[in-house]
């Protein structure tokens, strides 16, 4: 079904959207000449009168509307800004038959390997952020790690034993 | 000491001066405009520290401060928003010009003034403050109200208004008589209703013609032309305001919106010395005797520009909150009655209407968004739901069920 939206002229200060929502409330959208956006409420009781006004830049509205609008575009749209940037974060788990379990983040050796860096390191639900190069693993840690998508492939082979040294 | 010195002493420390005032006046929700006007009051003659070398200068500021007022209002409609609305303004303005003009006028009489200064302060009472209303509305987070359109409606037409009687005063004050009055008005009229007609259809054009790219050139550009027709318009007797107000509407589009940005600083610097030079030239001893009268008919105005919102509001079916915050919205006077009252000293034509002007001002500035504020307070909406509803008394059924 459309929604109807009423536009509304603002001498001098823009143009004022608003809707009726199924459940009965009013929302609306005053649109400055400048680009700056209001988004208004409005009041139950005194349907004339906004309940709140919230300003927002161009910029801001436009997050917005990006996450009112479809929920699948969103998805796009976020998987595109990462491939965009090049950066991928990922989770890996240490495997348990991992060389190295017991020993320290520095004997990977991942950043000069890779170019990926360890960010991270969540164990038993606690995270330690920037672990240094004389953190000792331990069984079922789980690596954040940043890089490319190489790099990152890197990190879980280094991780899980699968390279040669 | 030379005399450039003393006046660039002079000048910056009123600015200075100035410019903490605002501040101040900011912290607690005032516009500045009155304490620009005190502050003008304080420096003129008779005032605590005159100001002497500076007069000049600030006299010059203060005409461009008239003229950039107006073509930042200009630039603020576009001429179709302007002729748009009119159809369906127009009886909320027609009320708001009986309402408001008359006591003013009636005023006048009241105090043995001829019919010139009851035309002058008809104007000075009618014309709401589009600048002081628009920032109220915007700061109290009414802008997306649906009576907020009502306001801006009665503004646009008291603007569009002012083209036609601000030449028609400045006529009448220059005392060219009946037939020379006739003529400058109908003058104006033909210019207005030529510039208008142009605007609609080839704003465009001339906006193309300064182009939005080149900043340095847009300034210079669009603050020359205003200077150059306001001038003109000057010459013609049509009043410096309303050419400025004219080239304001011509320029539309993405022009107006960097013109806008470009002239908001230089509006600012040259508005606030525009306030100062009314303030310095009413002699503060004046105020005393005038302070009642002034009091009387801001009380009255005030009242009749609530009934204007009040009515405007009605018409397009808005409910009684929505039509007492409109009504209470429209009360200041501002930069409109100060450039009205501006003409009228400047021509001589009663002494005490500087005066009587400044206080009038003070008064509705000062109290007007002050009142503004009052529908959104708990006690005064439980007050209008009682009013609304008289025959169910809140009280009655608890006690019954007690």
């Amino acid at each position: 079904m459309r929604v109807r939206v009423e536009q509304t002229p603002l001498p001098g200060i823009g143009v004022r959207h608003d809707l009726v929502t199924s459940s009965g409330r009013t929302v609306g959208v005053v649109s400055h000449r400048n680009g700056r956006r209001d988004l208004v409420l409005y009041d139950v009781d005194d349907p004339d009168s906004c309940l709140a006004s919230i300003p927002l830049t161009d910029d801001e509205a436009e997050a917005l509307a990006d996450v009112l609008g479809a929920s699948l575009m969103l998805g796009q749209l976020a998987g595109l800004r990462q491939q965009a940037s090049g950066l991928l974060t990922e989770q890996i788990a240490l495997p348990a038959g991992s060389p190295f379990v017991g020993r320290k983040l520095g004997d990977t050796r991942t950043r000069t390997r890779t170019g990926a860096s360890i960010v991270a390191v969540m164990r038993d639900r606690e995270v330690v952020a920037s672990p240094g190069p004389d953190f000792v693993f331990e069984a079922n840690d789980v690596v954040v790690a940043v890089g490319t998508r190489s790099g990152l492939d890197g990190v879980s082979a280094i991780l899980a034993g699968d390279t040669d040294d | 000491m030379h005399g450039t010195t003393i006046l660039l002493i002079e000048v910056g420390a009123l600015l200075f001066a100035l410019g903490m005032l605002g501040r101040l006046g900011r912290r607690f929700g005032l516009s500045p405009i009155p304490l620009y006007l005190l502050a003008g009051l304080a420096f003129g003659h008779g005032g605590l520290v005159p100001l002497s070398a500076s007069e000049e200068f600030i006299e010059i500021g203060a005409s461009i401060g008239v003229i950039l007022l107006l073509v930042m209002l200009g630039l603020e409609y576009s001429a179709g928003e302007l002729v748009g609305n009119l159809r369906a303004a127009a009886p909320a303005g027609v009320i708001d010009a009986v309402f408001n003009a008359l006591p003013g006028a009636a005023f006048a009489f009241l105090m043995g003034w001829d019919w010139r200064a009851a035309l002058v302060l008809a104007g000075i009472t009618w014309v709401s403050s589009s600048g002081v209303i628009a920032k109220v509305l915007g700061d109290l987070g009414r802008l997306g109200n649906r009576e907020t359109p009502v306001i801006l409606s009665v503004l646009v037409i008291e603007d569009l208004a002012m083209a036609f009687y601000l030449p028609l005063v400045t006529a009448v004050l220059a005392g060219v008589g009946l037939i020379g009055g006739l003529k400058s008005l109908g003058v104006a009229v033909v210019t207005v209703l030529a510039v208008l007609v142009v605007a609609i259809r080839y704003g465009r054009q001339i906006s193309a013609l300064i182009s939005a790219r080149d900043a340095e050139a847009l300034l210079l550009g669009v603050f020359g032309l205003t200077l150059f027709v306001a001038g003109v318009a000057e010459e013609l007797n049509v009043s410096a305001a309303v050419g400025a107000f004219l080239v304001g509407i011509a320029i539309s589009g993405p022009v107006a919106h960097h013109a806008t940005e470009m002239l908001s600083p230089l509006r600012d610097l040259f508005a606030a010395v525009f306030f100062v030079f009314f303030g310095l030239s009413t002699d503060p001893a004046a105020m005393p005797p005038v302070l009642l009268p002034a009091l009387g008919l801001a009380a009255i105005t005030m009242l009749t520009k609530v009934l204007t919102g009040y009515l405007a509001a009605k018409r397009v079916g808005i409910a009684l909150p929505g039509r007492l915050r409109a009504g209470l919205s429209l009360m200041p006077r501002g930069e409109f009655s100060i450039v009205i009252a501006g003409l009228a000293v400047a021509s001589g034509v009663e002494p005490g209407l500087a005066p009587l002007a400044t206080a009038y001002v003070l008064i509705t500035v000062v109290s007007g968004p002050m009142l503004a504020r009052l529908p959104d307070y708990e006690w005064f909406k439980t007050f209008i739901r009682r009013w609304r509803q008289p025959s169910r008394p809140a009280v009655q059924p608890r006690t019954a069920e007690d």
